[in-house]
């Protein structure tokens, strides 16, 4: 179960704003982590608290395919992502990395900024603490479940590798 | 039913005569690659996998691009991490500073990918190749290091949008344009997900240089993959120059798509992306009023030699306006070289612009022309982000060659048709 304080913003957040590329001589999470959203967002490394939840609207993650940007993310303490939508190379690069990403229009429109979200990832469940309502997000289809249990897809590959040389 | 060319590449790579969107498959890869700030990271995944090497050594490209020449410690590190792994695993497609290129002009212009290829790389801008007829798409680094273990991914099949462009495309429009235009009728979210297959008179009409430009830019329309059905135009750049047999698919006449999109090109001006979305553009009719610090010609979108060819024809006998730094920077190695014997340098330097080194450098604000604060740039690239190029309070202003160079001159955005007379 995820628990955290919602950071809201709006449409089109780009990966150059999430993670700039003036910092992408450096593959190190916690380096990556300190320069956050640096540009759409000064205060948010300040704010952020570890399992927190970003919320946000149409397009989260459009641009790059810098992996560097939900590294950044899942570095700086955020435990999931919602939004109406995400561009397709960062909705992978999450899932790859472990970052747990929803789409979930209902839960944008009933969420403000500060609000305490309580997610459930297996059932897809988001309970808005501050406001009482729940919203249900589609769950991962069981291909997705795997990769995620196995703990990603280099795991998933690993496993693959075993299966063919044993 | 019919299928779409898209949809025939993806069948034939995971073992199906028919695939639909939605369905999920695991498909084979004809080609991978990855660049100096994705590689790194994806290197560092392959390890973790415990693959003895890589699924194919002369599949497998490797192009220190970005940062390049190094333009710092970090970097310079960042490139080794590649170079060391290239030697380790004997990758045929390493490519050293002077003998590489920005990867997507590189990549097919040294036969590296062919029609009816299956590509992923480790850059948005890998749907570039869908100009030749093939599927390529952009992915992270984890997908690169399981593609370079495994030489397969998985995949969710796209749905199909059509985008016809009708009518005589009109002096100065070119292919910048016209995907330009595109973004801005439907928006940098219009085919998130989807397909976008390009088709129509003014698609045949265009070069193969404008054909990439257009597949280059799908990804700021979201789209999964940005596709031209090959036609004689293809077949000649493809003829002695892909390395690998390939195979050349058409979507059938009763194929199904989720949306068709019709332009028409005829009435067009070029066009300009204002800061900081794509999809904000006009008309260059209604920019005009927009002075610039800097106009930057090259990058995976505009820096083959036709761009170049088109710039310098503009600013031949004309002098850069005072106010106004030009960069023009050839994508390739062997462009600039051609762009030296066809006088096409000469013309830039004598006109008061420096050209460089191939680089992605100022289109991402690495190096090579960033922005200081409340400066713009009007340039060929692909992105206009907040601090794309530079400072947050800096603006990118995206057009063609002919714009960028005919606003070099005029200091301020402006169509080649005002140097006219």
């Amino acid at each position: 179960m995820i628990r955290g304080k919602v950071h809201k913003y709006g449409s089109n957040v780009d990966t150059d704003v999430i993670i700039p590329a003036r910092y992408l001589n450096t593959t190190d999470p916690a380096e990556l982590a300190a320069h956050c959203m640096e540009d759409i967002d000064a205060d948010f490394v300040k704010n952020v608290r570890q399992g927190d939840i970003i919320v946000a609207e149409d397009n989260f993650g459009c641009g790059s395919s810098r992996e560097h940007a939900p590294i950044s993310i899942k570095a700086a303490g955020i435990s999931c992502v919602i939004a109406n939508t995400f561009a397709r190379i960062f909705y992978r690069n999450s899932l790859n990395v472990g970052l747990p990403i929803l789409e979930c229009p209902e839960a944008v429109a009933g969420t403000a900024k500060g609000d305490e979200l309580e997610i459930d990832l297996v059932s897809g469940t988001i309970f808005n603490l501050t406001t009482g309502k729940a919203y249900q997000a589609r769950p991962f289809p069981p291909f997705m479940r795997e990769l995620i249990d196995l703990g990603g897809l280099v795991n998933y590959a690993k496993a693959r590798l075993q299966n063919a040389s044993s | 039913m019919g299928q779409t060319i898209t949809q025939k590449i993806l069948a034939a790579h995971c073992g199906k005569e028919v695939v639909e969107p939605g369905e999920l498959i695991n498909a084979k890869l004809d080609f991978v690659l990855g660049n100096d700030i994705t590689a790194p990271i994806a290197i560092r995944e392959f390890e973790k996998i415990g693959a003895k090497t890589v699924f194919d050594k002369d599949r497998v490209a490797l192009v220190p691009d970005h940062s390049t020449p190094n333009k710092d410690i970090k970097s310079a590190e960042l490139v080794k991490i590649m170079r060391e792994f290239a030697r380790k695993h004997n990758i045929t497609y390493f490519f050293e500073i002077g003998k590489m290129g920005v990867e997507h002009t590189l990549l097919p212009d040294e036969g590296l990918v062919g029609p009816g290829d299956v590509v992923i790389g480790a850059d948005s801008h890998t749907c570039t190749y869908g100009a030749l007829g093939a599927f390529s798409t952009g992915v992270g680094s984890t997908d690169l290091a399981c593609a370079m273990a495994l030489g397969e991914t998985w995949f969710k099949v796209p749905e199909q949008i059509k985008l016809v462009y009708y009518g005589k495309t009109p002096k100065w429009v070119c292919g910048k344009d016209l995907i330009l235009h595109t973004i801005g009728l439907i928006g940098v979210d219009g085919a998130l997900y989807c397909s976008m297959e390009f088709t129509g008179e003014a698609i045949a009409d265009l070069d193969m240089a404008g054909r990439f430009t257009m597949c280059n830019m799908a990804i700021e329309a979201g789209g999964k993959n940005g596709i031209i059905a090959p036609d004689d135009k293809t077949m000649e750049y493809v003829k002695g120059r892909t390395v690998r047999p390939y195979k050349v698919y058409q979507s059938d006449p009763d194929a199904v798509y989720k949306q068709v999109i019709e332009i028409d090109v005829s009435k067009l001006e070029p066009i300009v992306s204002f800061p900081h979305l794509p999809e904000n553009t006009k008309p260059i009719s209604e920019a005009t009023h927009v002075r610039i610090d800097q106009a930057v010609i090259g990058s995976c979108t505009n820096g083959r030699i036709e761009d170049l060819r088109i710039a310098a024809k503009i600013l031949n006998g004309r002098k850069v306006h005072p106010d106004v730094r030009l960069i023009v920077i050839p994508a390739t190695q062997e462009i600039y070289l051609q762009s030296i014997k066809e006088g096409l340098t000469e013309i830039f330097v004598e006109a008061g612009g420096a050209v460089s080194t191939p680089t992605c450098g100022p289109c991402l604000g690495g190096h090579m022309g960033v922005l200081a604060e409340g400066e713009r740039s009007v340039a060929t690239t692909n992105r206009n982000f907040v601090g794309r190029m530079g400072h947050t309070k800096s603006e990118v202003y995206l057009a063609s060659p002919a714009v960028a160079a005919a606003s070099a001159v005029l200091g301020r955005l402006g169509s080649p048709e005002e140097l006219d007379h």
